[in-house]
């Protein structure tokens, strides 16, 4: 690595490729770009987690805008969530400023070995519930959304435990700098009885607001370096730009299968890194 | 009622991807103005992220990124640009509670209310 015109080239190129594949696959960016700055180019962790942080913000508010077109978001369960996923986020963030980076890489690992798994695995819809719930009646969370035949509605269950697991997922994304989009759509498409195209789109809302949660914090702490957020920030936009459009004409089944046994590859040795305590 | 509620819902829902399409833009224009004239300065220096070192603290804060960021200095012009895609969600939360007053929708409201002050929270204080 010779000069910071070189050094910023490699990263803005790798940045590209991970919000590409980020997209394609349904990771995002986040889960990619942590372990690439951390492993390929021998970034310290708090860097690499506030650049990618900037970089998940900037993804998931520019898909929302495409998203919320097509009617498919419950903007009202994701406003509600979202008190748990920023007060996650703000613990998550305090806890990463305490915690031994060895701990993150571990921690990060075995999100990434979840996050592999979620991508892979056939999705199967939850069934409808056929009664309201009490916490969505008083919430007004029951929503509707489009399919080939018509609008659907859908009752919302299962609130308590999802708006717990929310504050897990937005602790996750405060502590790595991801959006953690797998464990948010758990929340709501497994404990919350949404649908899942509902869950997908309205956890891509959630995501932003999540993220800029911790990002204060990431920067009164100085995790957000300039010279690295500018490359990977552009890099993962342009990348999940050009992903989103290529995912709107081609079919990506193999390219998962085979990426995510690479990213399963990538969180083992992140935690083997973590465990030897040389990350 | 439920027609011109869906109706202004709807609208609401496109206002609100304009509002972050049109943050998200601002915020990468103003990083790759920063980045350009970042790399004619320091574009021949080695880098080190290495070793964790933090921000200087004209980096870290909001009125010394603004200060920086004036007299167009490369890392604060940047960092300005961060701070617009940070400040993009929040605004579109701010511009909720003002939908949800308009619907007088006071559950909403406090609701909405209540993320955004944990934002501010976390973008002023710590």
């Amino acid at each position: 690595m010779n000069g910071t015109l070189e050094f910023t080239l490699l990263i803005a190129a790798g940045s590209f490729l991970a919000g590409l594949l980020g997209s394609l696959t349904g990771l995002g960016g986040g889960v990619i770009i942590v372990p690439l700055l951390t492993l390929a180019f021998g970034v310290d962790i708090r860097y690499a987690i506030g650049a990618s942080l900037v970089s998940v913000i900037a993804t998931s508010s520019g898909a929302a805008a495409a998203f919320l077109k097509e009617g498919f978001s419950n903007i009202r369960v994701g406003m509600f969530l979202e008190i748990a996923t920023t007060v996650g986020a703000l613990c998550g963030a305090y806890l990463a400023t305490r915690i031994p980076t060895a701990a993150i890489a571990i921690i990060f690992g075995i999100v990434l070995l979840y996050s592999a798994w979620t991508s892979i695995k056939p999705v199967t819809e939850v069934p409808i519930q056929e009664t309201e719930g009490r916490f969505a009646r008083l919430l007004k969370l029951d929503g509707t959304y489009p399919t080939p035949e018509g609008i659907h509605a859908y009752h919302v269950r299962g609130v308590p435990l999802g708006f717990g697991l929310m504050y897990v997922a937005g602790a996750l994304s405060g502590l790595l700098g991801i959006g953690s989009g797998a464990v948010k759509v758990l929340a709501m498409d497994r404990t919350m009885s949404i649908p899942f195209k509902v869950s997908t789109t309205t956890s891509n809302f959630m995501i932003g607001v999540t993220a800029a949660a911790s990002a204060g914090i990431y920067l009164h702490r100085g995790y957000l370096d300039p010279g690295l957020a500018m490359p990977v920030m552009l890099g993962v936009l342009l990348g999940a730009l050009v992903g989103a459009r290529i995912l709107r004409r081609a079919r990506v089944r193999t390219l998962r299968i085979v990426f995510s046994i690479a990213i399963a590859a990538v969180a083992v040795e992140m935690i083997f890194k973590g465990v030897r305590g040389n990350l | 009622m439920s027609e011109s509620h869906g109706l202004s819902e709807k609208r609401f829902e496109s206002l609100i991807g304009t509002l972050l399409r049109a943050g998200v833009v601002l915020a990468a224009a103003v990083v790759l103005a920063g980045g350009v004239l970042y790399l004619k300065k320091y574009g021949s220096v080695k880098p080190d992220y290495r070793i964790f070192q933090g921000e200087p603290i004209e980096l870290r804060s909001l009125s010394g990124i603004f200060g920086d960021a004036v007299t167009f200095h490369s890392r604060g012009l940047i960092q300005l640009g961060l701070l617009i895609l940070i400040a993009t969600p929040i605004a579109r939360v701010a511009f909720s509670v003002v939908a949800y007053v308009s619907e007088r929708d006071w559950l909403y409201t406090a609701i909405t209310l209540l993320v955004l002050g944990i934002l501010i929270y976390s973008l002023t204080s710590a």
